[in-house]
């Protein structure tokens, strides 16, 4: 479905040269909830733009379907760590959903405001599609911009730290609204976080990157029950075990001699 | 970048009215007392009553009417000249580029120096007036948006692209959004100088209007009169700043500058 290939960017110009991402190849199967987590600086939102095809990699290549990403495609969706600025502030929650599919000139009028209404029930922000973004608290604004992406109806979410801005408990019940969203619509996720425990409790697989210059220095398949709960799922013996994985390979790749540059 | 319209408390309001009618006093004492020859400056009183005069003459209401027309009409063709060139200019790199010296050579030029050109172009009718409104209106209004289109959100431009907003979308949503609050800056600034403009172009020139008979009253020694119309003008730049903060503050209600204050 998704296949990162020989990924590599090097950030130029000013005189500087930063090699953001050294060489990532890994591949995401259709219908698969995969979490990405490393350290802050070692390049995630760059592999994420790279992969939307917001940013053209320096070498190798992302494949969708089979096919080359070269700029932003319609089978994908992205979700930003700032919601706050992605979203726009002068349009309400529901024209901030319905915006971007008013470009997909397919779609009629009915089916929009249909595809709108079901993506923020999906989110329970329905009461609010009148209020402007700026009137919501931020879990609450991140659960708009996750209903943008939903009605856009993607086949591959991408999400880029997503509830880092958000307080421990909002961010439980966003997990946990992810994790439903993924299961009832059947999408394939690729969820990035600097946190051990967010990936581990989330996702099917977890790749573990190292510090920049940046691999892919590990990749653990999560051997969790399928129905998680924020409570037992945290507190089963194996979740320990994997989250202690996890946390050993960034530690194992962070003490990697560095490479001369 | 736009600062927040200052809410007028009840108090700094009473304060500042106190002040207005301490300038009122001094007025009306000064040449009264004689340290001011009432010559060159009649008591407030006289004013006033010049002031009456002057509101139940149809000449005046005439001249008001032509100053606010060239006033309105330079500014409508400034600020759609300057928000159309900008968002042109500011949207495609080559022609930023290739104007950036051009617009800071001409910018400063000010507009009173082609009062002799205005003249020659169009004697002393409403054209000459225009010219310089729409010079001086144009530059802030065109400046402001250059300034707005920068300023577009690096996420918010990431957003626009992932969903793959076309053209139009993207400066009728993003682009056009961003750039409201400098625009509305500039056009707020723009109607201040449009008026200076007009009225220095009706001094200068006598093209019909407030500035001509402000001139005409004064050749005419009819000193009162002058200091009426004066009045005059300087309340009808402040309703203009008023008028332009309240479109300003219900176009941005969404801006962080202005949706932190209470509701109007
Ligand atoms: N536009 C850019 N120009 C130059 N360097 C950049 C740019 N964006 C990111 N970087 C650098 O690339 C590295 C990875 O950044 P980033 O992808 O934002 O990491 P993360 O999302 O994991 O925190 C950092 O060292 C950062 O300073
Ligand atoms: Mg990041």
């Amino acid at each position: 479905m998704l296949d990162v290939r020989g990924l590599r960017k090097i950030y130029g110009g000013h005189g500087r040269e930063v090699e953001a991402l050294r060489d990532l190849t890994f591949t995401l199967d259709p219908g698969e909830l995969v979490c990405l987590v490393g350290p802050s600086g070692c390049g995630k939102t760059t592999l994420l733009k790279c992969v939307a095809g917001l940013l053209a990699p320096t070498s190798g290549e992302v494949l969708l379907d089979g096919s080359p990403v070269t700029g932003p495609r319609p089978g994908m969706a992205v979700v930003f760590q700032e919601y706050s600025r992605s979203l726009f502030p002068w349009m309400r929650v529901r024209d901030n959903v319905e915006l971007p599919l008013r470009q997909k000139k397919s779609l009629g009028r009915q089916r929009r405001h249909a595809l709108v209404e079901d993506a923020l029930e999906a989110v329970g922000l329905t009461a609010s599609a009148g209020a402007y973004p700026w009137q919501l608290s931020g879990g609450m604004q991140q659960r708009v911009a996750i209903a943008r992406a939903l009605a856009y109806e993607p086949e591959v979410l991408l999400m880029d730290e997503p509830f880092a801005a958000v307080d421990a408990q909002t961010r439980a019940g966003l997990e946990d609204l992810v994790r439903k969203l993924w299961q009832e619509r059947g999408m394939t996720i690729l969820f990035v976080t600097h946190d051990i425990d967010e990936a581990v409790y989330l996702g099917q697989r977890v790749l573990t990157l190292s510090a920049s210059p940046t691999v892919v220095q590990d990749e653990l398949k999560i051997t969790l029950p399928h129905e998680r709960d924020q409570l037992e799922s945290r507190a089963d013996a194996r979740f320990a075990e994997l989250r202690t994985h996890v946390y050993a390979q960034i530690r194992a790749a962070g003490t990697r001699p560095a490479p001369t540059a | 970048m736009t600062p927040p319209p200052s809410a007028t408390r009840p108090g700094a309001a009473a304060l500042g009215l106190a002040g207005l009618l301490g300038l009122l006093l001094t007025v009306e004492v000064l040449p009264r007392s004689g340290v001011v020859s009432a010559d060159y400056l009649p008591p407030t009183s006289r004013i006033v009553r010049a002031l009456a005069v002057e509101l139940n003459d149809r000449a005046f209401w005439r001249a008001l009417g032509d100053t606010l027309t060239g006033w309105a009409l330079g500014l409508a063709i400034a600020v759609v000249a300057g928000v159309v060139a900008g968002v042109l200019i500011g949207s495609v790199p080559f022609l930023r580029a290739a104007t950036a010296s051009t617009i800071e050579f001409l910018r400063p030029i000010p507009s009173v120096a082609l009062i002799p050109l205005a003249v020659l172009l169009f004697g002393t009718g409403l054209g000459s007036t225009l010219l310089l409104v729409v010079y001086a209106a144009f530059w802030q209004v065109l400046v402001q948006v250059l300034y707005g289109i920068q300023d577009v959100d690096p996420v918010t431009r990431d957003t626009a692209r992932s969903y793959n907003l076309g053209t139009w979308a993207r400066v009728r949503h993003v682009l056009w959004p961003t750039a409201l609050p400098y625009v509305m800056t500039g056009v707020r600034l723009a109607a201040s100088v449009a008026l200076i403009l007009a009225i220095t172009a009706e001094l200068v020139i006598g093209s019909p209007g407030l500035g001509s008979r402000i001139a005409v009253a004064q050749t005419s020694q009819a000193v009162p009169e002058m200091y009426a119309l004066i009045m005059i003008a300087g309340l009808l730049g402040l309703l203009i700043n008023l008028a332009a903060r309240t479109v300003e503050r219900r176009a941005l209600f969404w801006h962080q500058s202005v949706r932190g204050e209470a509701v109007l």
